[in-house]
């Protein structure tokens, strides 16, 4: 392996980063939402690169449960997305406030 | 080769990671999620883990990436000018980009600490395989494994009770101006 691990883990946590960036900055759920996956999906990276360096799949596994509960967390989330859509005609996150204090 | 498939598939990802960040429209984020997606399926297999880069091509693109795009040509069939993300205050996006870099600082700080200069070790033969995988699944990750099943019907159940559309209040009598679903059924068909 030439590329060291600490590379894959850098490009993980960049992606981290944007995708906290992203929940952050934008004011529409869906995109929100896909912020999201993409943080999920830097993480399952970091545990990709985990598993190859200690040569134990046990991260492989983990991953494939983050996996799993990204689909459910997803179908849910967009669920509960069109609900709102549906009584509120909006996706703004800024615009759903009842529950505010 | 390997340092070249490294490079072009992360570069990929990071491109697709700030298009979904900056994209205007939610249908061009769901996009360069697409492309987030597949060079990390790349970069999955450039780690050896051939059963988790195929399970992310099968579930992410294939199922999770289009539930995306249905709900995103769902909403946006209702409201043809979903008004793209309206401006934030300026202090709001400065708080937001410092506060991001900080915290890329101190993890990348933290990486290079624990991981510069680190040697890997030496793969046992089939790493990563679905054969090697899915034997841990069954042995070592029986429980969670049984559990992760639980948590899809679950996800199944209420994907279905949510998704469906709302009952009126008087079942049998329809509004005024507006038919019953049989009626409109009936209609359609002798059409």
């Amino acid at each position: 392996m030439t590329v060291p691990p600490a590379a894959y883990v850098l490009l993980s946590t960049l992606l981290f980063v944007l995708g906290a960036l992203g929940v952050l900055l934008r004011r529409t759920a869906l995109i929100v939402f896909m912020s999201i996956e993409l943080m999920l999906n830097s993480v399952n990276l970091a545990f990709l690169s985990f598993a190859r360096m200690h040569a134990d799949l046990s991260g492989q596994l983990v991953a494939f449960f983050v996996l799993v509960v990204a689909a459910v967390e997803v179908v849910v989330g967009l669920a509960i997305l069109v609900d709102i859509f549906r009584t509120r005609d909006t996706v703004d996150v800024d615009e759903v406030d009842l529950l505010r204090g | 080769m390997e340092s070249a498939v490294f490079l072009i598939a992360s570069a990929l990802s990071l491109v697709g990671g700030v298009g979904v960040v900056t994209a205007r429209q939610p249908i061009h984020s769901a996009l360069s999620l697409l492309v987030v997606l597949a060079s990390l399926a790349v970069l999955y297999l450039l780690l050896l883990a051939e059963f988790l880069a195929v399970l992310q091509v099968i579930l992410y693109a294939g199922a999770i990436l289009v539930l995306f795009l249905f709900v995103i040509m769902l909403l946006h069939a209702h409201s043809p000018e979903l008004h793209p993300s309206p401006k934030l205050g300026r202090s709001h996006t400065a708080t937001a980009v410092i506060s991001a870099t900080l915290l890329f600082g101190l993890l990348a700080g933290a990486v290079l600490q624990a991981l510069g200069g680190r040697v890997v070790a030496p793969p046992p033969p089939g790493f990563g395989s679905p054969e090697a995988v899915g034997r841990a699944l069954f042995t070592a990750f029986l429980l969670p494994f049984e559990l992760a099943g639980l948590l899809l019907l679950v996800g199944i159940v209420t994907g279905v009770v949510l998704g469906k559309a709302p009952e009126r209040r008087e079942a049998g009598r329809p509004e005024e101006g507006r038919p019953a679903r049989e009626e409109v059924l009936t209609r359609g068909g002798r059409r």
